[in-house]
Parts: structure tokens; sequence; C-alpha cells
């Protein structure tokens, strides 16, 4: 029996593939064929509707837009959760358990609960339609989340570790860069990668938060697909071109994904 | 491991604290307020009481869009959570089919959402998607946009084509680690496969299944945006699910009083089941 | 229970061994007598968990025949051959009672409940576990679980042997020993052939009847653990065994006696003609200071309780001796003597055979 085993993950991935193969396949295909004829690959394969998005300001600019918003908030989230998750590892401190419950209820809440109140204060400070408004109302989602992710992969360094390094004289900031850091480096690779999958996939808050300035590549398609019709082809194209910063992303951190999973304490 | 109790701790948490405040705390008690004023306009608001948690509570549309989510979120638990751990189970252990499986059955968790919605909703229209064209061609009269039936087969499809990898990845894990001396000693005491699984492998895999069920419930019960995409919560309200509903009255008809109090229903509803759920799967592990 | 024979025995991971490295054991004939107590002895990565695994039939040997009672077993699963098998670190079915985990082998086997209810209860009796059958056996100390894991064998009848994978690794130090002694009291009570795999000397000469000594994929010395002590068949078991390890002094042979410098060494056994590489090997129990004999200098004295390790220097090389507390150590003019019924002479690292 363990030999046919193989049958079922093929077949859950290409079920998983179809829809992306024929999300690709229109791209390379012209409006006229989409909409003319059914095809299942492009007869008259066309590279027009990747050459408007690289020429069309409106189109890579929500690129730029959503590459600058992820970056910020990884490393924002990753960068705050690191002490958090750092003092709920390694001490207790009054309302520690309950502060760590509370945390984690915030990644449970939906983001149309906030659309509104976000859009609100954000304005009222003024950082509507930044890069930087989208990067903080994800963080309330992904610092939780690292947290949890680092806390996992904190506990199971030994305690020993820090004391060691306070014996042989290091200063708890000098400890905590030059030898916890790169000891628990695969965590912090596991941390990013969720806090960049969230920030890159999320478009309700990402869309309510901007308008011209800072709209994200996935806001823009949107757009396009109501106002200038149905040019399906480009749409193809913009969304072939979304799924592959994800791809990159997964290769990298393919040896860890798992692991990141199994360690985060429930 | 033993914590030493060092009150300082709270200054390593503080950039947390505030961030997370700043976002969570300003925001749900501007929702809080919301929920409990009426305006008519022209920023003036007065007091209303619990009106509105009392009307959402008692309106039929409220309760339909509940029943509706209920429904899509359990539906999705029943078939992701199974297939998940039965797709975990069949993947190769080592070597660079690992890596294969492990990166192709990733893609679709870091797909913007709103692209999943409009993928499905290429591929599934009838004319020229390739699921609908398919389905159509074999005799089905499927048509997502028409029929309620047809745009909750696709819905769940989506969602079972976008999320399933999750509960295979966490499942997974707590597969892979598992020593194989239990698969040894199991083959010693002569146990089945469906033993291995029952007494080995599922009690290993309890700990990551539990995440996996949490986060798959919460976030079900958020989705917005691709049945936004996919439907739009139609045909009719067919498919409009408590957050399409809820932006519908928030963003759609600015009734923010209701849409206020429906948003603390609703939170309160996720943290309350959530709560449950892992009160009840933790439950006996402390002996 | 039954007697197992090795025959020709070769094992590899690899799929086209080429060259003498590869093979993770190489050429093995051994014969393991019904009902005996076996210890396999060795340094880490000397092949002996292969060769349990190709025992248990956990693994499938690349050459050679594994037979039970005369029958050729190669090709057969873990659970035709009938074999129990206690791990490294303790495997229990966590969500099951200790009680469940005891019966669980009988039930895969479709044993009725009456018979288990009543083989349970004679094995957990014999292993102590009597008081914790109702217990969840996620709950218990590791020396507990490994109870469990041994019960689960001993729980069958139809055991051809029971082996042991370094079964007390994950023991508390107080209570290695009392582990040890239940099973060898367990070896007496049910007579069935146990195979023990260990790198601790102590383990396997104070479980075992016969002790293999294996080092690098082959098998050094079969024997008794007073053979192995007192007539080492090769150095590496004279080193490997005992504490501290047997002195071995290069040496020349003429006309087949050892000679040290000019002073000729008396040795159990002679070596064979056109020798290479010979060595003289004496046990440090076996080496005591004399009024004549070999002009030594001390270098260093170990007391280490009961007796006292003394190392001396012997024309430049390194020897050690073991004396009671009692004893007194020369102040000058050191000189030591072998006793001549455990000294012999190597050629090659192996023990010259031919006696005197």
């Amino acid at each position: 029996m363990r030999r046919h085993t193989w049958i079922i993950p093929t077949v859950y991935i290409i079920f998983l593939m179809l829809p992306i193969y024929w999300l690709v396949s229109m791209s390379f295909k012209t409006t006229n064929e989409i909409l003319g004829s059914f095809t299942l690959w492009p007869q008259d394969f066309t590279l027009e509707n990747y050459r408007t998005i690289f020429t069309d300001p409106t189109w890579y600019n929500g690129y730029i837009n959503s590459i600058i918003y992820v970056s910020i908030n990884t490393v924002l989230s990753v960068a705050v959760a690191l002490p958090a998750a750092y003092a709920f590892s390694r001490y207790r401190f009054l309302g520690d358990k309950h502060l760590f419950f509370w945390l984690l209820t915030n990644r449970m809440a939906p983001a149309a609960v906030f659309a509104l109140p976000f859009f609100q204060l954000y304005s009222a400070v003024g950082i509507f339609d930044t890069h930087l408004a989208v990067a903080l109302a994800h963080t309330l989602f992904n610092i939780p989340l690292a947290v949890w992710i680092l806390e996992g992969f904190m506990s199971s360094v030994p305690k020993q570790l820090d004391e060691t390094a306070y014996i042989d004289g290091y200063s708890f900031p000098a400890f905590f860069t030059k030898i916890f850091i790169p000891t628990i480096g695969a965590g912090i690779g596991v941390a990013a990668f969720f806090c960049f999958m969230f920030s890159w996939v999320e478009l309700l808050l990402a869309k309510t938060l901007t308008a011209v300035a800072a709209k994200p590549i996935a806001a823009t398609m949107t757009k396009t697909a109501s106002s200038s019709g149905y040019e399906l082809g480009l749409l193809a194209a913009a969304g072939t071109l979304t799924i592959i910063p994800g791809a990159i992303v997964i290769y990298f951190v393919r040896n860890y994904i798992a692991k990141g999973f199994a360690l985060g304490r429930v | 491991m033993n914590k030493t109790v060092n009150q300082k701790a709270w200054f390593f948490v503080l950039p947390v604290l505030i961030l997370v405040a700043f976002n969570a705390l300003i925001p749900l008690m501007t929702v809080v307020n919301y929920s409990v004023q009426e305006t008519f306009g022209n920023n003036a608001f007065f007091w209303s009481g619990l009106t509105w948690f009392q009307e959402i509570l008692t309106s039929d549309r409220f309760h339909a869009s509940l029943g509706r989510q209920l429904f899509f979120t359990f539906t999705i638990l029943a078939i992701e959570v199974p297939l998940g751990v039965m797709i975990a189970l069949a993947m190769p252990r080592k070597g660079i089919w690992v890596s294969v499986c492990l990166v192709l059955m990733a893609m679709p968790l870091l797909i913007p959402w709103n692209v999943v919605g409009a993928m499905w909703n290429i591929f599934g229209l009838p004319e020229i998607g390739l699921l609908g064209k398919t389905l159509n061609t074999l005799g089905f009269d499927y048509n997502y946009t028409r029929q309620p039936g047809d745009a909750w087969f696709t819905l769940i499809l989506m969602d079972v084509w976008h999320w399933t990898s999750l509960v295979v990845l966490l499942a997974y894990a707590g597969l892979v680690s598992i020593p194989d001396d239990y698969y040894q000693a199991a083959k010693i005491d002569g146990a089945s496969s469906w033993a291995v699984f029952r007494y080995i492998q599922l009690p290993k895999m309890k700990r990551v299944l539990t995440i996996a069920i949490l986060l798959r419930f919460m976030d079900s019960f958020n989705i917005y945006t691709e049945p936004s995409v996919l439907t739009g919560g139609g045909p009719g309200n067919s498919t409009t699910l408590l957050s399409i509903d809820l932006v519908k009255i928030a963003l759609g008809q600015f009734d923010l009083g209701p849409a206020a109090a429906m948003s603390l229903i609703y939170f309160l509803v996720i943290l309350l089941t959530s709560w449950v759920f892992y009160a009840v799967m933790t439950r006996d592990e402390e002996d | 229970m039954a007697r197992i024979t090795l025959s020709n025995l070769r094992h590899s991971y690899l799929d086209n061994p080429v060259s003498e490295d590869d093979w993770a054991l190489k050429q093995l004939d051994i014969n393991w007598e019904d009902g005996g107590a076996f210890a396999l002895l060795g340094p880490s990565g000397c092949g002996k968990t292969t060769l349990l695994n190709l025992i248990s039939g956990l693994l499938v040997p690349s050459q050679g025949d594994i037979l039970f009672d005369g029958e050729s077993v190669t090709n057969q699963t873990p659970e035709e051959r009938h074999i129990a098998q206690v791990f490294q670190f303790p495997v229990v079915y966590d969500t099951m009672t200790v009680y469940d985990n005891l019966a669980f082998p009988l039930r895969n086997r479709k044993v009725s409940e009456d018979i288990i209810a009543q083989r349970v209860a004679e094995v957990a009796e014999m292993t102590d576990l009597t008081g914790m059958l109702n217990k969840r056996a996620s709950g218990l100390t590791a020396d507990g679980k490994q109870k469990i894991s041994l019960g689960r064998g001993l729980v069958r009848t139809d055991v051809n042997a029971i082996l042991f994978d370094e079964p007390l690794t994950v023991i508390d130090p107080h209570l290695k020993f009392q582990l040890r002694a239940k099973l060898k009291e367990l070896h007496s009570r049910v007579s069935n052939t146990m195979i023990y795999v260990t790198h601790d000397q102590t383990e396997a000469l104070t479980f075992a009847d016969t002790v293999i000594v294996m080092n690098a994929g082959e098998v050094v010395q079969v024997g008794t653990p007073k053979d192995l002590f007192e007539k080492p068949a090769h150095t590496f078991v004279g080193h490997f065994i005992g504490s501290p390890g047997m002195n071995i002094l290069p040496c020349n042979i003429d006309n087949g006696k050892a000679y040290l410098g000019s002073s000729q060494i008396k040795t159990d056994n002679r070596a064979t003609k056109g020798v290479t590489n010979a060595e003289i090997g004496v046990r440090p129990e076996f080496v005591s200071f004399e009024s004549k004999g070999l002009d030594v200098k001390i270098t260093k004295v170990n007391d280490v309780g009961r007796f006292k390790i003394v190392e001396v220097d012997l024309m430049g090389h390194s020897v050690k001796l073991l004396m009671g507390e009692e004893q007194s150590i020369p102040a000058e003019n050191a000189k030591i003597e072998f006793n001549p019924k455990f000294t012999r002479i190597y050629a090659n690292s192996h023990l010259c055979e031919q006696e005197r």
C-alpha cells in the first residue's frame, strides 16, 4: 500500500496547480482569444499584457508600494517581537500570561471590524495613504504571531547559553546581538516569513488605508477590473506577477516552514 | 524551564505593548463608542444604550449571515482537516521530493487574497474558465454567478484549494517530529497501520492539529476578500458571510452604530469559540 | 525461543558498496544458543545497532542469512520473526494506560481478553508495574517507561528473542543498577534468548553469559566475561575492556620468544613463525613490583579509592600497574615483573594462538 501513496500528494498538487496554470496561461493570451474561444493553452502567444504592466506607472508603482510596506512591516514586527519573546521565554513577571493571551487574541480580530476605526485613527494622526499606515495596521496581526513563533524557538534554547555568556563577561546587549540572535536565526527567518506572508496577501486593510500614493498592487487590480471593463489578460498578468515574490520566499525558507509551526506553543 | 521572576522584563515587552495597544485599543474603543450611540449625520451623536446590540441580535439579517458563516466554517473544517492529515501522511519523509512538495503546496498561501478570488472567478467562468467549461461540457449546469448552490460549491472548493496546505504543513511538522523508534516498536508489536495512526501519529499530531484547527477556525470566520472578489456575496445574499455583511453595513451604508455593535458581537463570538475549543483540546494535558 | 545463527552476514547502507569501508558490517558468522544472555559490546559506530536491526528484521541484510533454529528468516518481517525489542529512548503509547500498553501486542494478535488480563498481570508483577496499571503511560519516569517497553516484549508467549538497544541510556545512574539486576533476574525466570547492545563494559559484563566485542563492523572476540578479561583475543579487546586497559608494548621476537630490549619476557603463548608488528599485552592487574625484574622509573601515582594506579616508564614506554591500597611503592630502584600466565604475544593486534 505504502508504494502507491505518492498518488495522493501528486493529485493534490495537480489540483493546486490547475487554477494557477489557468491564470498564467491567460496572461499570455490576447483579449480576443480569452473572450472569443476556449483554448487550453495560448494559441496566439503574447507578452503585451506584461509590457503594459512594466511601462504603466499606475501598475508598477503598485508593486513598489506593496514591497515597501511589506518590508517595513516585517522589519518592525520582528524587531519589537524579539525582546518581547525573550522576556516571555526567560522571565516571569506580573501579568505575563494574560499579556501573552491578550496578544494572541488580536490575531483573531476580524480585519473587517478594524477597517473603519483604522481609517479614522490614521487619518487623525495624519498618516493616511502612506506606506507606514499599512505597515502599522498589519503589525496588529503580525506582532502576536512573531512573538508566538519566536518564543517557541527561544524556549528551545537552553538557559545555560545565557548564563555561560554572562560568566564569559558579555553584557546583555552584546550577548543578545552577538550570540542569541545568531542562535535563533532559523526562528527569525520563520517569523519574518509569516510576517511577509500575511502582509503580502492581506488586502482589506491595505486598500482601506491607501488612496493613491501607497496603493498596493492587489488594489490596483480590483480598480482596473471594474473601471476599464474586463481586461482579463492584464488582470491575469498582474496576478501572475503577485505570485512570484511569494514563490521565491517559500523556496528560501522551505526547510524551516514545517519546523516553525512545530515549535510554537499552544 | 525554570523562569526567574524579573519585573524589568516589562521593558522588553513595552514596544510590543505600545504598538499593539495603539492599534488595538484605540480602534476598539472607537467601535465601542459607536456601538452605543445614534447619529443622524453632521457628527452629532446621541447616547443610545444597548439598542444597537438588541437590534443586531434580533435581526434576521444577522442571523442569516451568522448561519451562513457557521455553515461555511464547519464545512471547510470538516473537509480541510481530514484531507490535510491524509495528504501529510502520504507525503515522502526524506529526499528531494519533500522540498518539491512543500514548495508547491505552500504556493496558494502566498498569493494575495484578492488574486485568489480573481483567479477562481476566472477559473470558474462557464464559458472561458477551465473549471466552468469542463463542468458544463460534462453535462452539469454550472454557473456560480447565477445559482446559489454552484456559488457555494465554488466558494468551498476555493477555500479548500487555498488553505488545505496550511493543515498539511502543520500535520507534516508533527509527523516528522516522531522518532523512528516509535514506528519500529509498533512494527514489532504487530500494530496495523490504523493502530499506528491511532496510537502514535494522531497523539503526536494533536498539538499541531489544535493550532491548525484554531487558525483555520479564526481565519475562515474572518474571511472577507476572497468571497467578496469571487461572488461579492451573491447571487442575492446567498454567500454573504459575516465580514461581507459587516463591510456592506459599515462602508456601504455608513450605519456606524449597528456596524460597531455587530463588530463587537462578531469579535466576541470568535474569542469565545476559540477559548472554549482551546480549553477542551488542552484539557487532559495537565495531568 | 530459538537458536540464532548468523551465516556469512554482511550489510551496507549503500546500494553499491565498493571499498571495504562502505560496509557497516563485515562478514559475520555467529551462533547464539537458545536461552542465552548475550551482549554486543563496542564503541559507537561499530555496527552493533545495525546488527541488532538485522536480527529484529527492521533491516534486510545486503548479503548472507539469518537463521532461527536452522530456518532462514532473512526475508521475514519483525512480526513474523517474533522478536521483541527495547529501544534506547523509551517508546510508550502516550494516550494509553500502562495496562493497555502491555496488552497492545496481544490485542494486535487477536488474543482473547481473559488471557490478556492474565498475561498482563503476570508481566506487571515481574516488572514491578502492578501498582501503576491504571495510570497513563505518559506520566511515568524514564525507567518506568523502559519497564513498559520490556513488558511489551515479555507479555508475548511466542517471542524468539528479546533485543535491547542501549536500554539504560536515559536512566538515572542510581536506577541503572536496579534495572540491570532486574533484567538479569528476569532472564533467569523466563529463560528467553536476550541480546543486549551497549558501549558500556560494566553493563555487558554483568548482564551477559557471552559477550561479543565488535569494532569497525567486525567481531573481534566472542567469549565469556572472564575470557575477555583474562585472555583478550585482540589488543582492541584488551584496551576496550578493563579500567585501565591492557598495557601493550612493542617487542622483538626471537625463536618464538618475546624480548623487551635484551630481557626475555615469559609469556603464555609463543609467537608464530615470521610474525610482524609483535607486541606484548599484559593487564595492569598482572604487573607487580618485585625485587628483581625490569628496571623502571615511577612517573605517576593515582590513588582511586580501593586501589592505586601507578604509571611507570619502561624503556620509554608507559606501563600501568594496579596495586592494592595497602601495598607499598618502592622508593628507588623499582623493578617490575609480568605474571607469565597472563602475558601474551600479539602480532598485528591479533593474539598468537600457538600455545606453549
